[in-house]
């Protein structure tokens, strides 16, 4: 029984930076406990679930049973509804979250990781000034489980973070306030992402439609903290919905915060690494959280791994993993963070004048490295930036 | 004073990220703020996307 047992690693939070955590970190043969406060792995979904191939092959291989639809366009529809079409050069994906949430936590328990859902965590246990396990409730129990380490993965919340003494909060400018919703019925491009960009629809944050096969799609929008004070972003989804698709069935909604922040400057202290939105490693352009969830998850696991067998388990050594994010996974991290911060500052009239210019540009002619090329207007290298980032999102 | 409205919430984390103090807590399906702790700087009324919390003369809570 998990509860009578000491493990080398606990994990706190089953999303995919959690169970990429355990996975990795019980492969490297260490022995993982993952607690999860929700019922389900994988449910409720709080995501566009978009995702790249590329990023997705560093961990899987993608499988057909959780891709809902292929992406091999991007769109971006300007304020006043010009339309940028792009051609992928990396084709995505549309993913159903709940199948693939739950094969990454297959892949952790195949390797050995114990995973246990209904486990609420609310505070840590500390040898001196080292964390050494959590505490919680399981079916209205209390439990107390002691570990060597732990991996805070319990994503936009990172209370885990806080209570080892992390400043974890999230600037209100930096928090996306974010609602989705499925629309059925409609129709849609199934091959392709749109991106609305507007202060109308979302100010400081941008508006998505994530086609789910060619009569769904995943249509939601998020508004930058520093706006949604004034109007909530259900306000402006509804509106948006009401004007494009009256006519369509609202199969599900979804809302979420997400921290498009700067990683955490500090992420690790003795006994504790926290991994994914936890430590705000969400590509702050984009908002996608799926891939830099999994690849800080890898690397926090592996390094747990490597503490474990070393016998150090001090924020010394574990700052490697911090090393390893900010020369792998972080490498763009603080430019995308600029990108959003000049993008987010533009008018509707910049971002007009931006969209006709390329608009210039035939069609076909339109590969992301020719607009870049080519494009000789206002601020060419920035909308180039924005969609490369998109591209890979 | 801020106040719960009951039944709307969707217990996405995006308030307890912005809190300050750290004072909401959310469980399963269970939101709850610790009024001992509470500030009342009504960050969390900002960011909720659909709304959940009002702003209430303190003799209503
Ligand atoms: C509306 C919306 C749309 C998005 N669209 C996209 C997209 O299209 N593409 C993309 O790549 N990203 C998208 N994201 C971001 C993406 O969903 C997240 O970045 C990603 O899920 C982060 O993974 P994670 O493992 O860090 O956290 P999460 O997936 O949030 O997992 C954290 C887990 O921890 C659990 N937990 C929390 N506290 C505790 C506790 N005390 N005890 C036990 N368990 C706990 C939670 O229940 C949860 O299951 C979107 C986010 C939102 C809100
Ligand atoms: S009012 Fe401020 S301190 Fe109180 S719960 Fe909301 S965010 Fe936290
Ligand atoms: S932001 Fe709103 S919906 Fe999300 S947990 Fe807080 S109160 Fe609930």
């Amino acid at each position: 029984m998990w509860r009578q047992r000491k493990f080398d690693l606990i994990v706190v939070g089953g999303g995919p930076a959690g169970t990429t955590a355990a996975r990795y970190a019980a492969k490297a043969g260490i022995n993982v406990l993952l607690l999860e406060k929700d019922r389900d792995i994988g449910v409720p979904v709080r995501c566009g679930e978009a995702a790249s191939d590329e990023g997705l092959r560093i961990f899987v291989e993608p499988d057909p049973r959780w891709i809902k639809s292929v992406i091999t366009k991007l769109r971006l529809i300007s304020p006043n509804g010009r339309t940028i079409d792009v051609d992928l050069k990396q084709k995505g994906y549309i993913l159903d979250r709940r199948i693939f949430d739950y094969d990454l936590a297959q892949y952790a328990a195949v390797e050995g990781a114990q995973i246990v859902c209904k486990a609420y965590v609310d505070g840590l246990l500390f040898d001196g000034d080292k964390v050494s396990g959590v505490k919680g409730e399981y079916l209205g129990e209390p439990f107390e489980v002691k570990s060597k380490l732990v991996i805070g993965a319990d994503g936009v919340e990172s209370r885990v973070g806080r209570w080892a003494g992390l400043n974890t909060v999230v600037k209100m400018k930096d928090m996306e306030s974010a609602i989705q919703k499925t629309i059925s019925g409609i129709e849609v491009n199934e091959h392709r992402f749109d991106f609305y960009m507007s202060r109308e629809w979302a100010p400081g944050g941008y508006l998505w439609i994530f086609p789910k096969g060619p009569n769904a799609a995943n249509i939601g929008l998020a508004v930058s903290g520093k706006y949604s004070r004034f109007r909530s972003a259900q306000r402006y989804l509804d509106d948006f919905l009401q004007k494009t698709f009256p006519d369509g069935s609202v199969v599900s909604t979804t809302v979420g915060g997400v921290p498009c922040d700067k990683t955490l400057k500090k992420f690790i202290t003795h006994g504790l690494m926290l991994a994914g939105d936890s430590a705000h490693m969400v590509n702050p352009m984009t908002g996608g959280g799926i891939v830099p969830g999994m690849r800080g998850g890898m690397l926090a696991g592996e390094t747990a791994a490597e503490a474990i067998k070393e016998g150090d388990t001090s924020e010394k050594y574990l700052n490697r993993y911090a090393k390893k994010w900010h020369k792998v996974g972080g490498r763009n991290h603080e430019r995308f963070y600029s990108i959003k911060e000049t993008v987010s500052k533009l008018t509707d009239e910049e971002l007009n004048s931006i969209c006709d210019a390329v608009e210039k540009i035939p069609p076909e002619e339109r590969t992301i490295g020719k607009v870049f090329r080519k494009a000789i207007f206002k601020k060419p290298s920035l909308l180039v930036d924005v969609m490369k980032v998109f591209a890979g999102v | 004073m801020i106040k719960i409205k009951p039944g709307k919430c969707d217990f996405c984390g995006c308030c307890v990220a912005v809190c300050p103090v750290d004072c909401i807590e959310l469980k399963e399906a269970d939101i709850s703020i610790d009024y001992n702790i509470c500030i009342d700087c009504k960050l969390c009324l900002y960011i909720c996307p659909i709304e959940v919390f009002e702003d209430v003369e303190t003799a209503e809570v």
